[in-house]
């Protein structure tokens, strides 16, 4: 039997005719255009595709047709094979990335060679070093005793990623909510792509923005002892997160369900009201991997952070003070170091540390992500 | 980096891919270490190649220790120090070229001090210093300035004049962690100029918008500026010499653009900078 001109033009255009019959055989069963015919033992009419029918014993004068699903040209099945392989090889570079980071830290779990100069003990504990008053935890890396306390630079990654995500993670929220159910339909065309331009500043840019300028109005502003100091890192860093957050809840506001907004206000609910009760909580998984992902991204910032901390590695509670982060560290000293060298080392297991708290976050974020978008689909 | 200098520098990696297949045309030396001696390198650079026109001469920074790291490597001809190479990196080239490595002073710099210009401080102590940057002096009021804390900028440990600093004003011992570490000496004058209360150090040539502190060797002595006559007579406590170092005696254009620069013309450069000849 021939095909009708149509269904013809949209299978050359290379678009699966699929139709839902049970006892349809798989189409990568059949060759090409799929010839068999099948029984009509349950009164469905069996139509055979394509230009050739050699299936000729189908009964042609059944009222029904019945299609018969072809398999996709060849190429189809390469580009396939592409595309899966290029997937693959992006969790092939993040596992192989991994492995050589953990690697060239392994000597300082192993090597004596590394452990005359530094041990993991002396990293995490105050250590009485000759010189000083007490023990304390000291990053000197260069000196004639090498120091690799981690925890002034722990703590200073913590101080910029809190100071960041206090500004951040408002304004994020904030203009999120703002656009999604305030904003007027021409006011969001213009709020929405300027913050996601935000993302586009290079970070390097920001940084430059916050030392030349940053730090000297907030010095100026709150009378600060240090110009570069962990809360104009960490203001500069929430630049950088901001349109983190933004996107992800923006979209989780959006994602809420007309209906429940619909039943509220059909109950006599305020606007804010409305707003408060019931669209933030059911946004509220959206907004907090919008967060995780705007914490992960803050803890890993080298740029912004090298530029505008002023790199002491201080160990105190104190906003106001200089900070050297994690990331800030190893951009500035791996350039240099011995390879291979203790100190190479212990940049490394910074690295490490780094890898597994941006891997840990950022995986958090997604799990919440599919979490949130599961129940939605469940409940619209 | 100037558009000339970059102009330069893709010339000459052009040049020096050029050679790997015509070695007779044209030289090429590479440069690289020192922050402080960048600004000095390159100009030499600019100069040498206008007289020499088929010699090329790239430039590039990252601190004195990324210098001598790679003339250990092998990739660079010519490392600029502002600290002399110590002796297990010395024993690295003897190891790896079996050759001495030569050292050669270009120029000489008075490592100097620098205060905001509003700081009403001009001279200070060499024990005075090392308080301040070990963190055991930390009030400007304790040397007689107002009562405001001393905020320290250093440098990143990669830096030669961190190395220098270090043996020669603190004698060893560690900065305070409180300090301020700075990718290069302009980052350095450019955080003191913004900072009312800061102090920093760095190569004269850099000194512009900031205050530059007289050193005393003692509470006794005189203070010193770091000038030209006071380095020559070796009156100035931070004096220091500013090294080429080659992994083998110069040779050919790494030789021509050395003695060059050691000539009268290359010196005169050197106190155009604002560093002080050798002689």
């Amino acid at each position: 039997m021939s095909l009708p001109a149509s269904a013809e033009g949209a299978l050359e255009g290379g678009l699966p005719f699929v139709t839902e019959t049970s006892h349809l055989r798989h189409p990568s069963d059949t060759p090409r255009w799929s010839s068999d015919a099948v029984s009509s033992s349950d009164g469905s009419i069996p139509m055979t595709v394509g230009g050739v029918d050699p299936g000729a014993r189908v009964s042609v004068g059944a009222q029904r047709a019945r299609l018969v699903l072809s398999s996709p040209p060849r190429w189809h099945r390469i580009a396939e094979i592409m595309i899966r392989v290029l997937a693959l090889s992006a969790i092939a570079a993040v596992v192989l990335i991994f492995a050589f980071v953990a690697r060239e830290a392994l000597p300082l779990f192993t090597s004596h060679e590394v452990h005359k100069e530094v041990t993991l003990r002396q990293m995490w504990t105050a250590q009485q070093w000759p010189g000083y008053d007490a023990p304390d935890h000291i990053w000197q890396p260069v000196s004639e005793i090498p120091k690799y306390g981690v925890w002034p630079l722990l703590v200073g990654t913590i101080k910029v990623t809190l100071v960041a995500m206090l500004f951040g993670v408002p304004l994020g929220v904030g203009s999120a909510l703002y656009v999604s159910q305030y904003a007027r339909p021409r006011a969001r065309e213009i709020i929405k792509p300027v913050v996601e331009l935000l993302a586009g500043i290079p970070s390097v840019v920001l940084g430059f923005f916050a030392l030349m300028v940053m730090a000297s109005w907030i010095q100026d502003a709150f009378g600060l002892e240090s110009r570069l100091n962990a809360i104009v890192a960490g203001l500069a860093l929430s630049f950088a997160i901001i349109p983190v957050i933004f996107t992800i809840s923006e979209e989780a506001f959006g994602a809420v369900p007309r209906s429940y907004v619909e039943a509220s206000i059909a109950l006599g609910a305020a606007r804010w009201q409305t707003i408060l009760r019931v669209v933030l909580p059911a946004a509220s998984p959206g907004i907090a991997a919008g967060v995780a992902l705007g914490l992960g991204r803050a803890v890993g910032e080298t740029m912004i952070v090298l530029m505008a901390s002023g790199n002491a590695a201080i160990l105190s509670g104190v906003f106001s003070e200089s900070v050297r982060t994690l990331s800030a560290t190893i951009a500035a000293e791996l350039a240099e170091v011995v390879f291979g060298g203790a100190h190479y080392t212990v940049l490394f297991y910074l690295g490490t540390l780094l890898f597994l708290v941006t891997f840990v976050v950022n995986s958090a974020g997604d799990w919440i992500i599919n979490r949130m978008k599961r129940r939605l689909g469940v409940a619209s | 980096m100037n558009l000339r200098t970059m102009t330069w520098s893709v010339l000459a990696a052009l040049v020096t891919v050029s050679t790997l297949s015509a070695p007779a045309v044209a030289g090429s030396v590479t440069i690289k270490g020192s922050d402080t001696m960048v600004i000095l390198g390159q100009r030499w650079a600019e100069e040498y190649m206008k007289k020499t026109p088929t010699t090329t001469i790239q430039v590039t920074g990252g601190g004195s220790g990324t210098g001598i790291s790679a003339l250990i490597n092998g990739t660079t001809d010519i490392c600029q120090a502002s600290r002399s190479m110590s002796a297990p990196e010395k024993e690295k080239v003897r190891e790896r070229y079996k050759t001495t490595g030569v050292e050669t002073i270009v120029a000489r710099d008075g490592l100097s001090v620098y205060v905001g210009d509003a700081n009403p401080l001009t001279e200070i102590t060499l024990d005075q210093l090392k308080l301040i940057f070990t963190g055991k002096l930390t009030s400007w009021k304790e040397l007689g300035g107002p009562d405001a804390k001393i905020i320290v900028y250093s440098r990143e440990n990669s830096s030669g004049t961190y190395v220098f600093f270090k043996e020669h004003v603190l004698k060893g011992a560690d900065y305070t962690p409180r300090a301020q570490t700075m990718p290069g000496t302009a980052a350095v004058v450019n955080a003191v100029a913004k900072e009312k209360f800061g102090i920093g150090y760095g190569g004269a040539a850099y000194a512009k918008g900031i205050k530059i502190l007289k050193v005393k060797k003692d509470a006794q002595a005189p203070g010193v500026l770091p000038e030209l006559a006071n380095i020559k007579d070796g009156s100035y406590a931070l004096s220091r010499p500013l090294f080429f170092y080659t992994r083998d005696k110069p040779a050919g254009d790494i030789k021509s653009f050395t003695d060059w620069v050691l000539s009268p013309e290359g010196q005169a450069i050197v106190s155009k900078v604002g560093y002080f000849p050798v002689n």
